[in-house]
């Protein structure tokens, strides 16, 4: 069975896109190969010009590293380090310099309105708090894409609602291309600028949001 | 990922599952230590045994004889090519001076060896008194002994063997600053004729404790008595004379001996044998720089024209024994150790089954395949070393304890204490490198699988 089949799009830069439909469409395992966490068993993914069906494991974990930033329905923060070790993570893999990571996480953190939460682990925070973390360690290492799964799935109505004006924020005021997976259609309606229907791994429908 | 980060990351998962990682340590740190003991022990007994055997001084001396007293032990064989032909070349005074000149050779002197009695506190007692070099102070012979050395060559001083002291006195230690009267046969020496020597015959004044003395036609023997003052209890005679297999019992300076010219049983021999009435020593014994040294000077000796033997060979043997010794031992020790890397298997391939969401999340925050394989051989490595490390010191340990129940069990006994085992520089080196290496061997399976796993599916992990 073919998760994903004869799905053909093209996402502009620093275009804010909702991956609509229900469980099992596909959507999802678009976004892992976007993200190059998945690899296809036949055609392309160009981003940025680079073709990620031909890279190697080092090479697309550069990608993940350097192009993409990823944010998960679950949060995935790891519980024993604070906020900030969290948000470091990812400038550690990078191999950033470590002069310059206190500045790069103040920024991340700043960005998410977290800066008196650096200390805390996860489980001192609320699950809209924690989305924001990870939120800002997907940012910290200045990727051109976000990309988010589900972003707003364990959140109540009001703290999704503030994520989803969150990445509204960064989408617009850094241009940063947000590729967000989810199955709630008027929340993807309002925020984001275009959507993208899929069924049975098929594209159903791709249109401006109204 | 740089090292220093993978080295945090690394102490951070492993301070994570503090008691599973500990305990795992723990086994390793067993494993070492069951190796370092048992190697200690080992290298301990080697330096034990092969310090006694230096303290016999047996080791850097060659013992020369004239071919013709010599039949074993060095002298030649019909066949030998090696020795020059001809007739055996005297072993006297000249070829005393000649050794003496050879590279790396210190000293040259004869054995002096001799039945006798000696009377203390009104009573005989039967005993063999050998003339003691004063380099023998120098070589360790006499550590732990008890009293003083001899002052001087010429000193009228007895050193007593502890068995000997034992006969004399139920407290032995008492008898340091008493004398006692050795009594001996003097051999004196009967001028040769100068018309016989001209007409070629060979008398012959010939001793062991050569007395200079020229051509000579024969010796009577006079009955002597000289006082000797105790200064000095031994435990173990060291070696004295020929292939050290005599021992003294009572000890006394070489120079001392030589001038009391003791009448022995060989003197008729030598004097027979005496190549134109000059007097020829039974044997000498040859005192080289160390015992590297000894191979090549009994070699010169042997062109020489002499018998020559050293017990450096027999040396070889007791070596390769302790090496196969040492190697068993350290089989039996590893053996601990590899029981050790199973819990290190065990302990990550756990680990990769509680941190399987983790792993997923580092590879999709861009962690490649090699950085969480090194992350988990990190981890494997930090366990070797610190386990490695506390294994050296518990093994350390092992071996103190067992030193001290030993010393403890010989004190009771009445006998010395002993050093039972030995930690090197290089055993400490070795046992942690063994240690992290084995610890990196244990972890190639488990950091090649977490490498391995679908960032998606671990992911999905609950």
């Amino acid at each position: 069975m073919r998760a994903v089949d004869d799905v053909s799009i093209s996402v502009r830069e620093g275009e804010f896109v909702a991956l609509l439909g229900s469980s099992g469409s596909g959507k999802s395992t678009l976004l892992n190969l976007l993200a190059g966490l998945d690899r296809p068993t036949s055609g392309a993914i160009y981003v940025h010009e680079k073709n990620l069906a031909d890279m190697d494991s080092e090479e697309l974990a550069h990608h993940r590293s350097h192009t993409v930033g990823m944010v998960f329905q679950a949060f995935n923060l790891l519980p024993r380090m604070t906020l900030e070790e969290n948000v470091e993570l990812p400038l550690r893999l990078a191999e950033v310099d470590r002069a310059e990571r206190p500045a790069r996480v103040r920024e991340a953190v700043e960005r998410v309105k977290l800066s008196a939460r650096l200390t805390h682990r996860p489980t001192e925070l609320s699950g809209g708090e924690q989305q924001r973390a990870s939120l800002a360690r997907a940012l910290v290492n200045r990727p051109t894409i976000l990309l988010a799964d589900e972003p707003t799935g364990n959140l109540d109505s009001a703290t999704g609602d503030s994520i989803m004006r969150l990445l509204q924020e960064i989408n617009r005021a850094l241009q940063m291309t947000i590729v967000m997976v989810t199955h709630d259609r008027p929340r993807a309606e309002k925020f984001a600028q275009r959507i993208i229907m899929m069924g049975d791994g098929k594209l159903i429908s791709d249109g401006v949001a109204s | 990922m740089k090292l220093r980060d993978l080295t945090e990351l690394a102490g951070r998962n492993l301070r994570e599952a503090i008691l599973r990682n500990s305990l795992t340590t723990l086994g390793i740190a067993v494993g070492v230590a069951s190796l370092v003991a048992m190697l200690s022990l080992g290298v301990g007994l080697q330096e034990m045994a092969s310090s006694r055997l230096a303290k016999s001084g047996l080791f850097d001396a060659v013992f020369v004889t004239s071919r013709a007293n010599m039949r074993a032990f060095g002298g030649p064989r019909r066949d030998d090519d090696d020795i020059p032909k001809g007739p055996p070349r005297p072993l006297d005074e000249e070829a005393r001076q000649e050794l003496a000149k050879l590279p790396n050779v210190t000293e040259v002197y004869p054995e002096v060896r001799f039945q006798t009695e000696i009377q203390f506190d009104g009573k005989p007692y039967a005993t063999t008194a050998a003339g003691i070099p004063l380099s023998a102070q120098a070589d360790g012979a006499f550590d732990g002994m008890k009293g003083s050395f001899f002052t001087g060559p010429n000193a009228n001083e007895a050193i007593l063997q502890l068995e000997l002291a034992k006969d004399l006195s139920k407290e032995p230690d008492s008898l340091i600053g008493k004398d006692i009267v050795l009594r001996y046969a003097e051999r004196q020496t009967i001028p040769a004729e100068p018309a016989a020597v001209g007409k070629g015959t060979k008398p012959g004044g010939a001793d062991s404790g050569f007395d200079g003395d020229g051509l000579s036609a024969g010796f009577s023997m006079i009955s002597r008595e000289v006082k000797l003052h105790i200064i000095g209890i031994v435990e173990t005679e060291p070696a004295a004379g020929f292939g050290g297999m005599g021992r003294g019992r009572l000890l006394i300076p070489l120079e001392t001996a030589q001038n009391l010219r003791v009448a022995q049983p060989t003197d008729m021999r030598a004097m027979l044998r005496s190549v134109n009435g000059k007097p020829a020593y039974e044997s000498l014994t040859v005192r080289v720089k160390g015992p590297s040294s000894v191979k090549s000077v009994e070699d010169a000796i042997k062109a020489m024209g002499f018998g020559a033997f050293s017990i450096i060979d027999a040396t070889k043997n007791i070596q390769l024994f302790f090496k196969v010794f040492d190697s068993l031992l350290g089989i039996f020790g590893s053996l601990a150790l590899t029981v050790a890397s199973l819990g290190i298997i065990n302990t990550l391939a756990m680990a990769i089954l509680e941190r399987r969401r983790e792993i997923g999340v580092l590879k999709a925050l861009g962690a490649a395949d090699r950085d969480v394989q090194r992350l988990f051989f990190a981890e494997a490595g930090a366990m070797g070393l610190v386990g490695g490390i506390a294994g050296v010191f518990l093994g350390w340990l092992i071996g103190k304890t067992l030193t001290f129940g030993l010393n403890v069990y010989l004190a009771r006994q009445q006998l010395p204490a002993i050093d039972l085992s030995s930690v090197t520089w290089w055993m400490v080196i070795l046992a942690i490198a063994i240690s992290v290496l084995v610890s990196l061997a244990a972890g190639i399976y488990p950091a090649s699988r977490a490498a391995r796993l679908d960032p998606v599916e671990a992911l999905r992990y609950e």
